[in-house]
């Protein structure tokens, strides 16, 4: 099949069963696109970091990344700006039209469900469901891939450090001032880039 | 006369549905260019700018399409967008918000992409060794909601298997029973049943 189609039909599904926001669409997300040799366990990290550091929701911003690549992964007659521009068109539009027609269409299925209860009881279901979702997102990309790319003790170290000390960062409030700030995802990025480059650039 | 000057206050007090769709898409424009962070941060901003600036809508209503919006899959941030713009102009004014959403994020990546491709990722040192850094942090982000949306669902002994068995067969990687969508349709099917079942039953009892 086309990649294109292929893509479309990723998308389609993500945005489908996209329940949950953002972080629990990641494992659908990772599985329909890295599975079939798309991009690499890496790049998708990657694509999670730039989303982090740039507005927009994540499923948007992977769908134009992916979109992009995508095709000139898998055909290298495709890796030319143009062919990725459609790819990244043609992925986004297809995790937003799937909701987009629901919304229009299903507002009033929805209205008369909510007063019966059915809708809540619905996502009771998928409350627990939502949060073994992200776990799962989060073990598959505790990978060498992720955490030891060069095959060290000391680079496995290393990782666990940094991902330890920005699990700390994000989670939990510091007193600053009298006041209990958090410290914003796109800081902790910025930092452990900033610690990557000094472990290992210089 | 003193009829139509209540009228206008009535009106000027409440919503103002005479949204253009140029208004409309710049505000959702402007929405999905300045929120980091997807979903939920966005809600607020969207809330300030449609209720409260250009009182589009009033916030019981804005609270309504919220509802809505949640409870349908997709991406948050657009379904709210659909759902304002087609309150407001029907379906062109929810193809011109959402449109607006997607747009500053679409153009953004593709600026990326363009220049950051996986070969430059991969060959220059000083990206490399930066996302080698960034990666291990990535994790950590993602462990973060793990905790609090554990939190939220205010799991017990009784449902706490379904997390972990859920991220266990997914993360195993064995073909079929480690999609993500079976879990997904699970999960709501059997929520629904646990509140259908005892209502057939009982309304059983009642014949």
């Amino acid at each position: 099949m086309n990649i294109y189609l292929k893509l479309i039909w990723a998308y389609i599904k993500i945005g489908i069963f996209g329940f949950g926001g953002g972080y629990a669409m990641l494992s659908l997300v990772e599985k329909s696109v890295v599975d079939p040799g798309w991009i690499s366990e890496q790049m998708f990290t990657d694509i999670v970091a730039i989303s982090q550091m740039t507005p927009g929701p994540i499923g948007i911003n992977s769908a134009t990344y992916i979109g992009y690549v995508a095709p000139g992964e898998v055909d290298p007659t495709l890796a030319s700006p143009l062919f990725g521009i459609l790819g990244s068109i043609l992925a986004t539009l297809a995790v937003t039209v799937p909701s987009f027609l629901l919304v229009i269409y299903s507002s009033h299925f929805i209205r008369r469900h909510q007063e019966s209860g059915a809708i809540k009881a619905v996502f009771g279901g998928l409350r627990p469901v939502v949060v073994g979702l992200i776990a799962s997102a989060a073990i598959m990309l505790m990978n060498a891939a992720n955490f030891n790319p060069e095959g060290t003790d000391r680079q496995l170290w290393q990782s666990i450090a940094i991902c330890v000390a920005a699990f700390c960062l994000v989670y939990f409030s510091f007193p600053f001032k009298g006041k209990k700030v958090k410290i914003h995802p796109i800081a902790v990025i910025c930092l452990s880039g900033l610690a990557g480059y000094l472990l290992y650039g210089l | 006369m003193s009829g139509n000057m209540q009228d206008n206050k009535k009106s000027t007090g409440k919503t103002n549905p005479s949204a253009s769709l140029s208004r409309l898409f710049l505000s959702f424009f402007k929405i999905g260019a300045f929120t980091f962070g997807g979903g939920w941060a966005m809600i607020s901003i969207i809330e300030r700018e449609i209720v409260d600036k250009y009182h589009w809508i009033e916030k019981d209503e804005f609270l309504d399409l919220l509802a809505i919006a949640q409870s349908l899959p997709g991406i948050l941030a657009v379904n709210i967008a659909t759902s304002v713009g087609d309150k407001l102009r029907g379906t062109k004014g929810s193809i011109v918000a959402s449109l607006g959403t997607i747009l500053p994020s679409f153009l953004i990546i593709l600026a990326i992409a363009i220049f950051l491709t996986p070969d430059m990722i991969k060959s220059n040192r000083v990206i490399s060794s930066i996302f080698m850094g960034i990666r291990p942090a990535v994790v950590a982000l993602i462990i973060a909601p793990v905790i609090t949306s554990a939190k939220a669902a205010k799991l017990t002994w009784k449902t706490v298997w379904i997390p972990l068995l859920v991220a266990l067969l997914i993360s195993i990687d064995a073909g079929f029973i480690s999609n993500p969508i079976l879990y997904i349709v699970l999960g709501g099917v059997g929520g629904w049943l646990l509140w259908w079942l005892p209502r057939r039953a009982a309304s059983r009892k009642e014949k």
